[in-house]
């Protein structure tokens, strides 16, 4: 952290001028965090039931780089958790810059065991964090968080449907998550929208009408669930132990895609903070843009919960506590808070599996992320947006 | 756009579409608009040039921010076209609109912490390509915070700048657009006087440049002071447009906002002064009353005690001075007498049996003791002062039958006629 500081301080001074300094701030802190970011893989990746050495880890991590060189968009149907059918799916074909000679089983554990499941923590925390962010400034409301518009209940009832009636979907649970997710949040936008105009607060209140019905569909599904009811309960709170490189490559591009076009509107977002109707007079075309933000952050968040569950919080403390630390320009707030959001998530996951016995990462995060946001509401750090 | 254009140059450069040169910059034509199918407006015309400041004046609800949301684009008019520059706003995206008309709106609480720099900049948008760059921009939002003199906030957070100062910020914001016709909705609202006339003169300043604005505004005064013209909204359409002088009478100014106001000139700017009166005693203050005085204290007296349904007669009062002009708007035959001189007999005379027919007496302002005398002997006197002590009066007139003091708000002017009055009837009975 100290490293991004000073650079920006440096920078800052050496640029003067409002979006120059802005883009070098952005580029500061997201290196900063970057840095912490790493710091967190690698120290995850090292601790477990066998304990591994940093320079172990460091190697096994560098050699399960990928780079992919190619791009061929066949119909291909490979286990991808979160695509459709009907889509071609880029097919990537990687390679891997480095390969350092080291012990099989330590390479084994990190490349098979624990780097899966921290690259998926990474990109949910990363897609759960932007699309807080988003969700925050577009509502202008603090309580908001990605599943305000029922994308997590959506993704709950899809999952749960899935795992409680035994059904066999082309995607599996996750497929069903992903479509559950996306159903329920343009339902939501369909019925708080009238004559092309999609008030902010007729949103909010149909996500907490829409999430209260698929709730107690969710709750009737638990109880028809019988024996599957622990896998469904697991799913529910959130979990990465199931992660697979599969998971990551199906969510990593989602993530990025939609993390790409949320940072290109992070000006217009700025804009709308001061109301519709001022962003109208300074030329953003506000409904266009008020869908975009909503149809983007809602993809991102039903591909994080689609392979993970639904994981509370990351999105709603995350932007609150880097809005504290880099002040609420989103072109700063938003890559700022998807990194920490990815190395929170990390970080969470990690404490979850070293107990005693391995805990879904949904009930570590809301068990550190309450009391800790609890303080800085207390300490006023955080009174609103 | 590039670092040296200077604002004039991007005025010019905003087409003008072969509509000839001295076509008013916002020409609003036969415009109707409402919410959904209820019309707040209809038939609405107006234009504002090039150079022009334009009040919108009118009640509450009459319409004012509607016709300024139709102007900027947030609302589209259900019959009508809005010309700013010779295009239809409405026909353009709210990109190419923003970039004719900037918008100051009426609140302008930020809930985020921006800073003002940032704020600022925030005008640039119409400019900035989501991947592109503003060459513009540092340039723009350099002249906007030095106009309107809110450099010094620069880095400060929106969040902690007083009400006045935040309003300048916006104002900046809506300069850094670098937009011909600026469109202000209450600007000074929530301001103290002092920032009330510091924005109105910027905004003036600015129009004196080549700008085009319209401001709403409620405080009257304010609008007879620093606009060009007025607008009267009303009843879902245009009362009135006119210079200030023209525009604001009495008459109008009770038929517009159901109200009896004193309209009289400020005696300061000369500009049309108005101050409602009490709802109660609106066209109710049936009694004759006398008025000789001078000043603007005498002026206000008069305009208050004729709105207020008062028979009233005036003198003695200066010639030439704002009593005796306020008299004669009224439509009321002064007794007059040269200014610095002693009054002599015969008009004299005339304010005696004046004062003689009148229920009550009012004394208006410094007078001489000459005046004073005549009603010596009345039997219902008010004494209207400016609030500083009045030296010219005499000492000896605690024998007259009744006696009040007031001081030249016309509310309190026409409240004391009325109790004195009403005592002397409960006093004869």
């Amino acid at each position: 952290m100290g490293t991004g500081t000073e650079t920006e301080s440096t920078a800052a001074s050496a640029l003067p001028g409002g979006v120059r300094s802005t883009t070098v701030r952005a580029v500061a802190w997201s290196a900063g965090l970057g840095v912490v970011l790493v710091a967190v893989v690698l120290a995850s990746a090292a601790i477990g039931p066998v304990s591994l050495s940093l320079s172990v880890v460091a190697k096994a991590s560098l050699n399960a780089v990928a780079i992919p060189t190619g791009v061929s968009p066949t119909a291909a149907t490979v286990g991808l958790g979160d695509a459709s059918a009907t889509l071609p799916v880029p097919d990537l074909s990687y390679t891997y810059p480095f390969a350092f000679q080291m012990d099989g089983t330590a390479e084994t554990i990190v490349r098979r065991v624990r780097l899966p499941r921290i690259a998926l923590g990474v990109v949910v925390g990363f897609a759960l964090a932007s699309a807080g962010t988003v969700m925050q400034g577009f509502f202008r409301n603090p309580m908001a968080d990605p599943s305000i518009v029922g994308v997590s209940s959506g993704a709950a009832v899809g999952a749960v449907a899935t795992i409680a009636l035994g059904l066999s979907l082309p995607f599996g649970i996750q497929g069903a998550a992903f479509v559950g997710a996306l159903v329920a949040a343009f339902a939501v936008y369909l019925v708080a929208t009238e004559d092309g105009r999609t008030p902010v607060a007729t949103l909010l209140l149909a996500g907490v009408a829409v999430q209260t019905f698929l709730g107690a569909v969710v709750s009737y599904l638990l109880l028809h669930a019988g024996e599957s009811i622990e896998q469904a309960l697991f799913w529910l709170m959130g979990r990465l132990h199931t992660a697979t490189w599969t998971d990551v490559e199906a969510t990593l591009p989602v993530a990025t895609l939609c993390f790409v076009v949320l940072l290109a509107y992070a000006r217009d977002l700025n804009v709308l903070l001061l109301g519709e109707e001022d962003a109208h007079t300074l030329g953003i075309e506000v409904e266009r843009t008020k869908r975009v933000l909503l149809a983007v952050s809602s993809v991102a968040t039903a591909a994080a919960v689609a392979v993970a569950g639904v994981i509370g919080f990351v999105g709603l403390i995350i932007p609150h506590m880097l809005r504290l630390v880099v002040g609420p320009d989103h072109r700063v707030l938003l890559p700022t808070s998807a990194i920490a959001g990815g190395a929170f998530l990390v970080a969470t996951d990690t404490l979850a599996r070293v107990g005693p016995a391995e805990l879904p990462v949904g009930i570590v995060t809301a068990a550190l992320g309450a009391p800790f946001f609890l303080y800085l509401l207390v300490t006023r750090e955080v009174h609103s947006l | 756009m590039s670092d040296d254009t200077s604002p004039g140059e991007t005025q010019a450069s905003v087409g003008n579409d072969g509509d000839p040169p001295n076509a008013p910059l916002v020409d609003v034509r036969d415009v109707a608009v409402g919410y959904g199918d209820d019309p707040v407006l209809t038939g609405v015309s107006l234009a504002v040039e090039r150079g022009e400041f334009v009040g919108l004046v009118g009640p509450n609800g009459a319409g004012k921010t509607t016709l300024l949301q139709a102007i900027n684009g947030i609302i589209t008019p259900s019959a009508g076209t809005v010309l700013v520059d010779g295009t239809d706003v409405h026909g353009l995206s709210s990109r190419a609109a923003s970039r004719r008309v900037a918008t100051v709106p009426q609140d302008t609480t930020v809930a985020f912490d921006f800073s003002v720099a940032d704020i600022v900049e925030m005008g640039r948008t119409p400019y900035t390509g989501r991947f592109g760059r503003d060459t513009g921009a540092d340039a723009a939002v350099e002249r906007a915070l030095e106009r309107t003199e809110t450099a010094q906030f620069r880095n400060r957070s929106v969040g902690s700048l007083s009400g006045g100062e935040r309003q300048r910020v916006v104002l900046a914001r809506a300069l850094a657009q670098e937009t011909p016709a600026l469109v202000l909705d209450e600007p000074t609202a929530s301001l103290d006087i002092n920032h009330q006339a510091r924005t109105l003169a910027l905004v003036r300043d600015l129009t004196r440049e080549g700008k085009a604005a319209l401001a709403a505004i409620h405080d009257l005064d304010l609008a007879a002071r620093f606009c060009d013209r007025l607008v009267v909204l009303a009843g879902g359409g245009v009362r009135a447009v006119g210079p200030p002088a023209e525009v604001l009478t009495g008459e109008r100014v009770r038929a517009t906002f159901d109200t009896a106001a004193a309209v009289v000139p400020s005696p300061v700017t000369g500009a049309a002064t108005v101050t409602p009166l009490l709802d109660d005693s609106r066209g109710g203050l049936d009694r004759r009353v006398h008025v000789a005085g001078a000043g603007n204290a005498a002026a206000r007296t008069v305009a208050a005690l004729a709105a207020a349904g008062a028979t009233v007669s005036v003198g003695v009062v200066p010639e030439g001075g704002l009593a005796t002009s306020v008299a004669r708007e009224h439509g009321l035959d002064p007794v007059v007498a040269s200014p610095f001189e002693p009054v002599d007999a015969a008009t004299e005379a005339a304010a005696r049996d004046r004062f003689a027919d009148a229920d009550v007496a009012v004394i208006a302002g410094s007078v001489p003791p000459s005046v004073h005398a005549l009603v010596r002997d009345h039997p219902v006197v008010v004494r209207v002062t400016d609030g500083t002590p009045d030296s010219g009066g005499p000492a000896d007139g605690t024998d007259v039958n009744r006696r009040a003091d007031a001081t030249a708000s016309p509310a309190t002017v026409v409240e004391t006629v009325e109790r004195v009055a009403g005592e002397q009837v409960s006093a004869d009975d």
